[in-house]
């Protein structure tokens, strides 16, 4: 458990910078698509909520896990999908006119 | 037993590959060239982190999850579908609904019946999950409100805000300090949820329309870091760096959007970024300004070499960026070099007003940052400004005695020509005087942006060749 918890500390830490680095390379042309997808990205929060409403344990347990599978998966949809639409629109000079 | 390992492990290597996914993803966002491969990565590794979850051995009831996929699809394509000037408010309406899961996971996972006590530490990490994402709902539903216009915009200050605003949140880290040493006092979980809850309306009302961008990528930090709260808790690494990498990207972009508006880091992270800005003195001496009318406009654009159009959020709210498009079109056939100035905080939300302008169809290799474009000014013949006005005020880089001194701007001033479509000559949103209209090379064009853009490239084909 111990351990589990150190291993759980390191793998924040190492994210957290590699967060870090790899976001400030992103173009501040992206910004608002960066942030739709990592909205969706952060959305994987649905494995959590998916084993609580399956397990089914208690039934506060599974009501809480079925609404939060529902607030999730639309952020999951609706994210990808409207970063999409924004980056579709990211054309260089000389691409036909759409 | 062989069978029940076996399929953990392969739940576990399917996280594997999505927390790689997820980073790749996030890797190749960085150009507009390869970002749409980084959706795809992401979609990926999203699709295969499901479907190993749905392997995982103790789950018993695939009805209900199979009903919340579907209402979650459903509600989700239409969030996905949302005009480009609304994105800000579905943004701040997804961090809001990303915070709900998170809490109610953090909610469910407190009153789970289990055979040894949660450790102290974890119990620490379940509060700040509950903490951090029920502040983030009702902040981010407050943003979102705000945003949508269905909320007042102007800030709402009273006296003592900030001691009852950190009072609030004190209550609440004081009541989670008392359930870690004495974790069987479960009667008082809710305040840890209601508190905070309240803390998200209270932090919100203070902050002003012009304070978005930042209150976003803010909530999106504290989205990400509850969601990495919650893999601790769950023992789930895939969460843990979904949610550090989530949280580093807000925390990335308010910080630039802080550095934008000249607030100090310290000022971000206490979220104390409402205070009203103290209106200078208005020293309304009727100074006298140079107006031109379209014809006179388009002649100059016509003679131009280079031209730079500066777009505030002005010219979003007058839906002009289609006019610019063609302003811009009609330039470029004359050979005229035309690049758009884009100012951190033009827009909404980070990079919002890219956004509007890829949209309306101008090349994304045209908009330039504004470290890109300002090292340009000197030799640029025309600065157009349409609906900016504070991002263009000299007065940031030599008043000292500005409200806005030391905010970092667009040089316009250095071009050789300023043309600055307004509306009127009243202050902007800050209540500050420009001095840049009132400096000889520049001429106000009066009107709505988008009629007078309009007018512009109407003189501009009717002309022809000259």
């Amino acid at each position: 458990m111990k351990i589990d918890l150190l291993t759980s500390l390191y793998v924040f830490m190492l994210a957290a910078f590699i967060g870090f680095e790899v976001i400030k390379r992103i173009t501040p042309l992206l910004h608002t698509p960066l942030m739709s997808l990592t909205n969706a990205l952060d959305a994987i929060a649905v494995v959590g909520a998916i084993i609580l409403a399956g397990e089914h344990k208690t039934t506060l347990a599974a009501i809480l896990g079925t609404i939060a599978i529902i607030s999730a998966t639309s952020n999951i949809v609706g994210g990808f999908l409207i970063t999409d639409r924004m980056l579709k629109m990211f054309k260089p000079s000389g691409a036909k006119k759409a | 037993m062989n069978g029940i390992l076996g399929s953990d492990l392969l739940i576990e290597i399917t996280y594997l590959i999505a927390t790689a996914l997820f980073i790749l993803s996030l890797m190749w966002m960085s150009t507009p060239t390869t970002a749409r491969r980084g959706i795809f990565a992401g979609e990926i590794g999203m699709a295969l982190a499901i479907a190993g979850t749905l392997l995982h051995h103790g789950i018993v009831d695939y009805k209900l999850i199979l009903i919340a996929l579907v209402l979650g699809t459903i509600i989700g394509i239409p969030l996905g579908k949302v005009q480009m000037t609304a994105v800000p408010q579905r943004t701040a309406l997804s961090h809001s609904f990303g915070a709900l899961c998170v809490t109610l996971v953090g909610t469910a996972e407190f009153y789970l019946p289990r055979e040894a006590p949660m450790s102290r530490f974890m119990m620490a990490v379940l509060c700040m999950e509950v903490i951090l994402g029920a502040l983030t709902i009702t902040g981010s539903l407050m943003a979102a409100g705000k945003l949508q216009e269905w909320l007042p915009q102007r800030p709402i200050t009273y006296k003592g805000q900030n001691f009852v605003n950190l009072g609030l949140l004190g209550v609440a880290i004081i009541v989670a300090i008392v359930l870690v040493i004495h974790p069987e006092h479960t009667q008082l979980f809710p305040a840890i949820v209601a508190i905070p809850l309240v803390f998200g309306v209270m932090m919100i009302i203070p902050i002003g329309g012009a304070d978005m961008p930042t209150v976003i990528s803010l909530l999106n930090s504290y989205a990400g870091l509850s969601a990495a709260a919650m893999g601790f808790v769950l023992n789930s690494k895939l969460l843990i760096v979904a949610g550090a990498l989530d949280g580093a990207s807000g925390f990335i972009l308010s910080m630039n959007m802080s550095k934008a508006m000249n607030r100090s880091f310290s000022n971000v992270l206490f979220g104390a970024f409402g205070q009203e800005q103290t209106a200078a003195a208005g020293t309304a001496e009727a100074r006298p300004v140079r107006s031109a009318t379209a014809e006179e406009a388009a002649a100059i654009l016509a003679a131009a070499n280079k031209v730079v159009i500066v777009p505030g959020y002005g010219m979003a709210v007058a839906q002009a960026q289609h006019k610019v498009r063609e302003l811009f079109d009609s330039l470029s056939k004359r050979g005229v070099d035309v690049k758009f100035g884009i100012h951190p905080v033009a827009g909404r939300m980070p990079g919002h007003m890219n956004v509007l302008l890829a949209e309306a169809d101008i090349p994304y290799d045209r908009l330039l940052d504004m470290d890109e474009i300002n090292g340009d000014f000197p030799q640029t013949d025309v600065a157009l400004i349409i609906g900016a006005n504070d991002v263009t005020n000299p007065a940031a880089r030599n008043d000292a005695s500005s409200p806005i001194f030391g905010m970092p701007i667009l040089d316009v001033d250095k071009a050789r020509t300023v043309m600055v479509i307004k509306r009127s000559m009243g202050a902007g949103f800050a209540g500050i005087e420009n001095p840049l209209y009132f400096m000889d090379r520049t001429l106000m064009l009066f009107g709505d942006a988008k009629g007078f853009v309009g007018n512009i490239v109407r003189e501009l084909s009717g002309g022809g060749g000259h």
